[in-house]
């Protein structure tokens, strides 16, 4: 297109809409890519959050009637469904798309028509899920939004209890983004083996480019055997077949396995970028190198193999034999050990060091703590007949948000705060970003914290209401007021995003005096990213330009 | 604006990086044999399984004729391969077009062989596990056949329209990688459809 | 205080859970302690000072006697939670069978609970009913668990962890309450509209109240001429979906209800079993629970206290 041959970094705003708006539908550039992955990402948080809104609402007592159970499983479903694929996945993929070019010193991403067809396969996936909801009631279920859970367990998604479409809504949505996923992982892993400048071989790598490396290995290996899952349950509900049908021989645990071995890993795929962000904030504004680098990326592979050796830790209940049930308890707990290397070396990192407490170490250094406690909880699930009682109830709930929301989603708020400048040149208000943090933050343990104590006292998940007597309406009342506090916290952060990008304080090329190579650039990046291809000699390319006495390259 | 200047160090530096076609579709396979493992578990766990209807011994009969096309194919893509890297373009199109045949003669087996099942046995993917697994694998495996001699003959129609060149042949052998592919997933589904399970 | 806390158990099984757990939790306490103190520490030592003079702080890159103190030190603590778990494991799932053990078929339904004792000739539902186990001459009860449709999950914390209910595939849990009492638990595998109130109650009783509750059991009622209630019952075919022994009515579908005064709840303890609530059931089950399977029969008034009235004859 001619206009993108200038090089410029901004087109004059007069330019009219409609040509603007193609251009970003018709974009095939990596860093709008991304941008329009973490819109995308941010538009179905809000969504998302307001089905929890309205199941906290109708959970704040016992025997309460703001919504029916029909409408509540759709809820819980919708929740699920949405919170995984349509935030966390497409926060994930934005900020890989965005980032891994620039920090490998890369003009795009290696196939960037891929590109743009894996969003807008995610993009579509996304938008006929919630289609879902305008499909009517009718016969109840006859097209309607999905209401059997995220995993969608066999024999509740046959034809024969779920009558209507609104399991092919889940079925048909997620295969479309499933699409678009191993298409984005497929690009991620050829872009980072295929397109780093010279003399950045893999161990000079940023750790965040490593951890988005393993998890678009898992992506493959995992979100395929969901894809062929789904397809043995289109084939089940449209052509009569038995893959999942009971009655005639067919078997509801082997969905269970086909699902968890893409679900378990999938929760990687999650972690492992936001581990990424971590590596990335932690050292800079501790101002050391990270510690242990070397470890970290072994740590790394390790979670990503030993992690697809999990799954049934999810089906302990199902009546597998002692044996399974033991080898599942040991591989689970096996990866706790990587894991709490980590943690250590991001520490370790921190000591010694000068610790900034801007915006996005505060919420990095939430994330440590948080993420201390969700692995911990983990740990308490992987013992096998303490999950028989655990498994199934609010533990579990609390256990698996304390890492999406308390782990994950920290973090991206962490990334958020310190790539914008970068993203638009602009740094991201440093008030409303407190204000972000510490609302957000007494909301998110108001709510997770207590929501173990449920769980402890015998309260099962994915119930519209519950009997009064069994000590669990408290808990349940402070759980929901902590709702109010996290949607304060995101309409801070709404609006510093507005008010930023409208009237932020110019940043420069580099706010936080960070040495990646991202950071050499202008902010935003010129469409090209790199005039010169850069050629690196160590792990902190900038280090060594602003320390030319004492290079790293000395000492890795 | 520009880049940092960042500093070169002493000598030249030697850097080969993977090609992109390869390693992507390396990627591609590594995740298509993900979906056809999971395929491939669900038949072999529901083996002997069927409540009713008929069983493979009953009625599969191994096709090793179409087989063999099938894996012949292999053999004339990897020459086609060869002629074009030396330049030879009309020796390359025999051989690929030889392909095309030899995966189109194999497509025709398995439609022959699912007509007798269907209309003789009485065996569709409705009547038991055995069908219901049966189909999808080996149709799975079918529809990447088709859609790899939809490749083969868009290149082939390439050729006619004289845009063809020697130059292509990396992306061809990209091409060809995936195909091989599919024959390697042909020897699998093979074994444990025609030998294993019966 | 919670009748539902995995902290108060009392059968075998909730009690080894318990014992393996408060281990679990002492050492993830433990770990917690530890290194919360240690973050906590490097967070307010090390934060830059007011007047700091921007020099950067020495750059370490690593050590490899720490990184090994910390994986070996973790990997000893997986290993003796993984042995505590494997012993565990073992007990529960391969218990010995005392030739005092009761056997029960638990059928899950869509949204309710069907009991079956094959020994004692005995269909109940919703309400299971075992005798105490004393340590000494154990008395346990072994569950088999079935589904007539979607997945099910048994949970009652006090007695036992949950074992799922899955379609063709049937499961095993058991229990020995050491002491008498009502135990409450719940569906715990999500099964449809109605999973919130597929509620569970099992009276553990004395041996002597249980073998009463048993003969009651066992015995068809008998009746001398047809109350309009039970022609009404008959001729509405809800004996195609109900039970009650001594009649026509043979249906599997619904519970079998030859026995239905001798239950606190109805509807899987949806509603408690007094007149009112069960006339509101047959009438309109939509207002008690609904999404249930149970259809609103559409009987004038007269003919649902009629029903109702025979039904409050079937002790």
């Amino acid at each position: 297109m001619s206009s993108n041959t200038i090089a410029l970094t901004e087109l004059p705003a007069s330019r009219p809409l409609a040509l603007r708006l193609h251009e970003w539908v018709t974009t095939v550039d990596h860093k709008r890519l991304g941008i329009l992955y973490i819109l995308f990402a941010l538009v179905f948080l809000a969504v998302g959050g307001v089905e929890a809104t309205i199941m906290r609402l109708q959970l704040i007592g016992p025997h309460k009637d703001l919504v029916s159970p029909e409408v509540f499983n759709r809820m819980f479903t919708m929740h699920g469904t949405t919170m995984i694929f349509f935030v966390a996945m497409p926060l994930v993929f934005g900020f890989a798309n965005y980032l891994v070019p620039l920090m490998i010193g890369a003009r795009d991403m290696a196939f960037p028509r891929l590109n743009a067809f894996s969003f807008w396969m995610s993009a579509l996936g996304g938008i006929f899920l919630y289609f879902s909801f305008l499909g009517g009631d009718g016969l109840y279920g006859a097209g309607s939004a999905p209401d059997v859970g995220w995993f969608a367990y066999a024999p509740l998604t046959s034809k024969t209890f779920s009558l209507g479409h609104s399991t092919d809504y889940w079925t048909l949505s997620l295969l479309s983004s499933g699409i678009g996923s191993i298409g984005t992982a497929i690009n991620i892993i050829t872009t980072i083996l295929c397109l780093r400048c010279p003399g950045m071989t893999l161990g000079k790598m940023p750790l965040l480019v490593w951890l988005n490396l393993v998890m678009a290995a898992l992506v493959i290996l995992a979100v395929s055997p969901l894809s062929a899952a789904q397809i043995m349950l289109l084939i089940d509900r449209y052509l009569g077949a038995h893959f999942f049908d009971t009655q005639a021989g067919g078997s509801a645990v082997v969905w269970m396995h086909f699902f968890w071995i893409f679900g378990h890993p999938e929760v990687y795929v999650l972690v492992l970028p936001a581990f990424g962000f971590a590596s990335e904030i932690i050292p800079v504004f501790s101002r050391k190198a990270m510690f242990g680098y070397p470890v970290m990326v072994l740590a790394t592979i390790a979670i990503g193999f030993i992690g697809m050796s999990v799954w049934a830790h999810h089906m302990f209940t199902v009546g597998m034999s002692a044996g399974a049930n033991t080898f599942f308890v040991l591989s689970t707990m096996a990866i706790a050990v990587p894991t709490g290397i980590k943690i250590f070396n991001w520490m370790a990192t921190m000591w010694g060091g000068k610790i900034r407490f801007d915006v996005p170490m505060m919420f990095c250094v939430a994330f440590l703590f948080q993420f201390l406690v969700a692995g911990l909880t983990g740990v308490t699930l992987a013992v096998a007949p303490f999950d028989w009682q655990l498994g199934n109830s609010y533990y579990v709930v609390a256990h698996f948000h304390y890492v999406i929301v308390g782990g994950i989603l920290f973090t991206a708020f962490g990334a958020f705060y310190y790539w914008f400048p970068k993203v638009y040149g602009k740094m991201l208000n440093e008030t409303l970003g407190i204000l972000h943090f510490w609302l957000f933050f007494i909301g998110f343990h108001l709510t997770f914290d207590f929501m173990h104590i449920p769980g402890l006292l015998g309260m099962p998940r994915r119930i519209y209401t519950y009997e009064p007597g069994r000590g669990w309406d408290t808990w349940n009342l402070i759980v929901t007021v902590g709702v109010a506090f996290q949607a304060a916290g995101i309409l801070f952060f709404a609006c510093n995003l507005i008010w930023s990008y409208l009237r932020g304080k110019t940043s420069g090329n580099d706010p936080w005096d960070a040495w990646t190579l991202e950071w050499s650039i202008s902010s935003p990046p010129p469409v090209y990213n790199y005039a010169v291809v850069p050629v690196v000699r160590s792990r902190r390319p900038l280090w060594d330009l602003k320390h030319p006495e004492d290079p790293d390259w000395r000492y890795e | 604006m520009s880049a940092v200047p960042i500093g070169l160090p002493e000598g030249s530096l030697n850097w080969r990086l993977p090609s992109k076609g390869r390693v992507g579709m390396w990627c591609l396979i590594a995740a298509e044999a993900a979906i056809f493992t999971i395929f491939v578990v669900a038949y072999i766990f529901y083996i002997g399984k069927s409540i009713t209807g008929p069983q493979p011994k009953d009625v599969l009969h191994p096709p090793i004729f179409y087989t063999v096309c099938l894996l012949a194919s292999s053999l004339t893509i990897h020459i086609a391969l060869r002629r074009i890297t030396l330049g030879k373009m009309w020796a390359f199109a025999r051989w690929w077009l030889l392909t095309i045949l030899l995966g189109g003669i194999f497509l025709f087996g398995t439609a022959r062989e699912w007509n007798q099942l269907i209309f003789r046995q009485g065996l569709t993917i409705s009547t038991n596990l055995f069908g219901t697994t049966y189909y999808s694998l080996v149709g799975l495996h079918a529809f990447h056949v088709t859609m790899g001699l939809l490749a083969l003959l868009t290149v082939s129609i390439f050729y006619f329209t004289t845009r063809l060149r020697r130059e292509h042949a990396e992306r061809l052998e990209v091409l060809s990688m995936y195909w091989h592919f599919v024959d390697v997933v042909w020897v699998v589904v093979f074994t444990v459809v025609y030998v294993i399970g019966v | 205080m919670t009748p539902t806390n995995i902290f108060a158990p009392a059968s075998t099984p909730a009690d080894s859970i318990f014992g393996l757990s408060i281990f679990v939790l002492l050492n993830v306490a433990a770990i917690f302690i530890v290194v919360f103190a240690l973050l906590a520490y490097v967070v307010v030592r090390f934060r830059s000072k007011r007047n700091d003079d921007r020099k950067e702080p020495a750059q370490i890159y690593g050590s490899t006697q720490v990184e090994l103190a910390w994986t070996v030190i973790p990997v000893l603590i997986v290993l003796a939670l993984f042995l505590a778990s494997a012993r565990v494991i073992a007990s529960i799932q391969n218990p010995p069978r005392p030739p005092g053990a009761l056997e029960v078929i638990v059928t899950g339904h869509q949204y309710w609970w069907e009991y079956r004792y094959p020994s004692l000739n005995i269909v109940s539902a919703n309400e299971l009913h075992v005798p105490v186990s004393d340590p000494a001459h154990p008395t346990p009860t072994f569950l088999t668990l079935l589904s007539a449709d979607t997945l099910h999950s048994f949970w009652v914390p006090r007695l036992a962890g949950k074992t799922d209910l899955i379609p063709n595939h049937p499961n095993h849990m058991w229990i020995d309450p050491h002491e008498p009492g009502l135990f409450l638990g719940q569906c715990a595998q999500y099964c449809g509209t109605q999973h919130a109130k597929m509620l569970l109650r099992v009276y553990v009783q004395p041996r002597d109240e249980f073998d009463r509750w048993v003969r009651e059991q066992q015995q068809t009622p008998q009746s001398a001429a047809l109350s309009p209630g039970q022609r009404t019952f008959e001729s509405m075919a809800c004996g195609n979906c109900h039970t009650i022994s001594g009649t026509p009515a043979r249906g599997r579908f619904g519970p079998d209800l030859t026995h239905i005064m001798s239950r606190d709840t109805i509807a899987a303890g949806a509603a408690p079993n007094t007149p009112q609530k069960l006339r509101l059931w047959i009438k309109n089950p939509d207002a008690v629970k609904p999404g249930s399977k149970m259809p609103a029969m559409g009987l004038p008034d007269q003919d649902v206290d009629a029903v109702a009235a025979y039904l409050e004859t079937l002790r």
